[in-house]
C-alpha cells in the first residue's frame, strides 16, 4: 500500500508536482499514466525518498521510505535503466544490493535467473542493450522478494516476448497480493496491463479509478452508421433529436475507397437509428454502437496538460510508437466495441 | 553483444534463500567493498600509484645521487638531515595523483552513472553509506599505500646510501614511513569528499589537484608570517609532514600536528560532503 498525502515537489518556479494525494491498494496493478513532463518520474522519486517534497508525505505500508530497516526486502524499485556502473558486471551490481539488505549471494543468482540474465550476468553492463539493462533493473527491484513494487516505464527497450514476460509477471505479483505501481505514457500498454488507473497532468491528479470506469466516464459513446445515403439518413436523424456528423477517414478503421460514407451519431442509440433507416427505406452497410478507445479517452483527458510537444489530441491519439516500445493490439479494447 | 537468453517464464519470485549472518553496517561494509574492487579504475588507480611512485623514487635519487658533486652544499646538507623525505617526497608527489584521482571517482562515478540512487534506495538514510565507503576506501588506500611506502623507501634509502644513509631503525624514520601510508589513507578520503560536494568528475578533480598542486605555490607568494603560516595550514602541505623524520627548526608545525591539521581539513569536507548528501535531491 502506497500513500501520498498532498505531496508537492517545485524545480525553480517550475512546480513538477502539485498537491498530488492518491493511494495505491495491494492486489492490484495500478498504472500511473500522464504525458512526458506530466511528473511521473518524480512522484516516484519522492515516493522513494530519493527527493526531498516541498511539502506532503508520501508513505509505504505507513513507513516513510527511510524509515525501512531493509527498504529492498519491503520496496523494490525500478527507475532509469541505465542507472549501473558501465564497468560493473551485472552480478556484482546486484550482489552489492543484495550485501546492504543482508541477501545471500544465492539469492542474486536466483533473480539472474528469473530475468533470464544468467549467461551474461558476469559481463560488464557497458555492452548490454538497453532491453538487458532494463531486465537487470528489474532484476534489482525484484532481490528482496518485495511486497511492494515501483516501476518507472518498465517495458522500454523490451522485446516483444520481454514486454509480455513483465506484463505477466506484474499481473502475477499483483495476485500474490502485492502492491504494483507501474508508470507509463503510454495508454494502450495500461489497457492490458492495469486493474486501476492513477493519472496525471502537469502534476495534478486527473483521474483515480478503474480502468474500465476511466474509459466509461470519459468517453463518449456514440454509434457509427455507414449508408450509401449518409446524407439524407444526417438529416432524418436530426429530426429525431440525434447529432450525425461525417465520420473522418482517419478515424475509421481500415475506411478504404469504395465504401459507403461514415456518420458519428450521437444522442440515439442503435436501435432507434436502425428504425428510422428503416422507416425511410434507407440501406445501412454498417451500425455500430462505440465506445471511444482507451488511448483517446486519455487523449481527451490530459489535453490541456501536456507539458511537452504542440501537437493536438488528435495526432497523439494515433498508436504511434515510442521508439523502443513495441506496441500492443491497436487502441481499441477488446471486448468494448460491438 | 549476445542478446540476453530468454527469460525463463513462471519462475517464482519469493524464494529468499537464508539470509547472510552479517548485521548493520557491517554489512555496507561487505557492500562498498563490492562495488570498490568491481571496477577496474580501482584496479588501474592502484596499480599505477604503485609503479609511479617506485619510479620517481628510484629516478629523483638516482638523479640527486648523479649531480650529487655539482649541487648546492645547503641542498646537500638538507638531504643528508633528512634523507627520508627526500625519498618519500620524491615518488609519492606523483604518486598521490593517482589517490586524488581514485578517490574522486570513488563517489563521482556514483553520480556519474546513476549507481547513487540505487544506493541510496538500499541504504536511504544515506549517511551510513557514506561512512561503510570511506572505511572501505580508507583501509584500502592505507594497507596499498603502506605496500608502496615501504618498498620505495628501501629502493630510496638503497640507491642515496653512499651520500647520505638511513636506516628504518633511526629516530622518526619509521613514524614517517608509515605516515606516508597514513597521509595517502587521509587524502583519499580528502578526495572522495570534494567528489561527494562536487558530484561531477572533473570538476572534483580539477578541484583536488588545485589544493594539492596549485594552492601551495600561490600562498607561498603571500610574503611575511601570514604567507608563512596560511603555507603551513594548507591540507596537504601540512599533511604532508608526516614524512619527515625531523622537524626542521623554524617550522610552523611538528609532523603529527601536520598530520592533525590535514586530517581536520579532511574531517570538515566530509561532513559537509555528508550534509549535502543528506538535504539533496539524488
Amino acid at each position: 500500500m502506497i500513500e501520498a498525502r498532498e505531496l508537492t515537489k517545485r524545480y525553480g518556479d517550475k512546480t513538477a508536482v502539485d498537491h498530488l494525494s492518491f493511494s495505491v491498494e495491494p492486489g492490484r496493478v495500478t498504472g500511473f499514466l500522464g504525458p512526458n513532463g506530466a511528473g511521473k518520474s518524480t512522484t516516484m522519486r519522492l515516493i522513494l525518498g530519493l527527493d526531498r517534497p516541498r511539502s506532503g508525505t508520501a508513505t509505504i505500508n505507513g513507513h516513510r521510505y527511510a524509515d525501512l530497516p531493509t527498504p529492498l526486502r519491503t520496496v523494490g524499485a525500478l527507475l532509469e535503466a541505465r542507472a549501473m556502473h558501465t564497468g560493473r558486471s551485472a552480478y556484482n551490481h546486484l550482489l552489492f544490493l543484495a550485501q546492504t539488505q543482508g541477501l545471500p549471494r544465492s539469492r542474486v543468482d536466483q533473480v539472474l535467473g528469473l530475468v533470464g540474465l544468467t549467461e551474461v550476468a558476469r559481463k560488464r553492463t557497458g555492452g548490454f542493450s538497453l532491453g538487458m539493462s532494463q531486465r537487470v533493473g528489474i532484476a534489482a527491484a525484484l532481490l528482496g522478494d518485495p511486497q511492494v513494487l515501483i516501476l518507472d516505464e518498465p517495458v522500454n527497450g523490451l522485446d516483444p516476448e520481454g514486454i509480455l514476460w513483465i506484463r505477466n509477471l506484474m499481473k502475477q505479483l499483483a495476485s500474490e497480493g502485492r502492491t504494483i505501481f507501474v508508470s507509463s505514457h503510454l495508454m494502450n500498454e495500461m489497457a492490458v496491463t492495469a486493474d486501476h488507473l492513477i493519472v496525471i497532468g502537469r502534476g495534478k491528479l486527473i483521474a483515480d479509478c478503474s480502468t474500465e470506469e476511466f474509459i466509461e466516464r470519459s468517453s463518449d459513446k456514440y454509434v457509427l452508421v455507414r449508408s450509401p445515403d449518409a446524407a439524407r439518413l444526417a438529416d432524418l436523424i436530426a429530426a429525431a433529436g440525434g447529432k450525425a456528423e461525417p465520420q473522418t477517414e482517419a478515424e475509421g478503421n481500415g475506411n478504404g475507397a469504395g465504401r459507403a460514407a461514415a456518420l458519428r451519431v450521437t444522442n440515439l442509440d442503435a436501435p432507434r437509428i436502425g428504425e428510422i433507416a428503416a422507416a425511410d427505406r434507407i440501406v445501412l452497410h454498417e451500425l455500430t454502437p462505440r465506445l471511444a478507445s482507451l488511448e483517446e479517452a486519455y487523449m481527451e483527458l490530459t489535453a490541456g496538460h501536456l507539458e511537452y510537444g504542440k501537437h493536438g489530441p488528435g495526432q497523439l491519439a494515433e498508436p504511434a510508437g515510442e521508439p523502443g516500445t513495441a506496441q500492443p493490439a491497436p487502441a481499441s479494447i477488446p471486448g468494448r466495441t460491438e | 553483444m549476445t542478446s540476453a537468453a530468454p527469460p525463463v517464464h513462471g519462475a517464482s519470485v519469493s524464494e529468499i534463500p537464508a539470509p547472510s549472518p552479517l548485521t548493520g553496517f557491517s554489512r555496507l561494509l561487505v557492500s562498498e567493498w563490492t562495488k570498490i574492487r568491481s571496477v577496474r579504475s580501482t584496479v588501474w588507480s592502484l596499480i599505477f600509484l604503485v609503479i609511479v611512485t617506485l619510479g620517481f623514487t628510484a629516478l629523483f635519487t638516482w638523479l640527486t645521487i648523479l649531480q650529487w658533486d655539482k649541487s648546492d652544499p645547503a641542498q646537500r646538507a638538507q638531504i643528508m638531515a633528512d634523507p627520508v623525505s627526500t625519498i618519500l617526497g620524491s615518488g609519492l608527489e606523483f604518486g598521490q595523483l593517482t589517490i586524488c584521482v581514485l578517490g574522486v571517482l570513488v563517489m563521482s562515478s556514483e553520480y556519474s552513472t546513476g549507481v547513487i540512487r540505487a544506493s541510496l534506495l538500499a541504504v536511504p538514510r544515506r549517511i551510513p553509506m557514506l561512512a561503510a565507503k570511506c572505511v572501505v576506501f580508507a583501509a584500502l588506500v592505507l594497507v596499498v599505500g603502506e605496500i608502496v611506502t615501504f618498498p620505495s623507501f628501501f629502493l630510496g634509502a638503497a640507491i642515496l646510501h653512499e651520500h647520505a644513509p638511513v636506516s628504518l631503525g633511526d629516530p622518526g624514520v619509521a613514524r614517517a614511513v608509515f605516515g606516508a601510508g597514513l597521509y595517502l589513507a587521509v587524502l583519499g578520503l580528502f578526495a572522495l569528499a570534494i567528489g561527494g560536494i562536487i558530484r561531477h568528475t572533473a570538476g572534483a578533480i580539477t578541484g583536488v589537484i588545485a589544493f594539492v598542486l596549485v594552492l601551495a605555490p600561490l600562498t607561498q607568494l603571500i610574503p611575511g608570517k601570514i604567507g608563512k603560516y596560511v603555507h603551513a595550514y594548507l591540507p596537504t602541505e601540512a599533511g604532508q609532514l608526516i614524512g619527515q623524520a625531523h622537524e626542521q627548526a623554524n617550522q610552523v608545525l611538528s609532523p603529527w600536528q601536520g598530520f592533525g591539521v590535514f586530517c581536520l581539513w579532511t574531517a570538515v569536507l566530509l561532513v559537509i560532503a555528508g550534509y549535502l548528501l543528506k538535504i539533496r535531491d539524488a
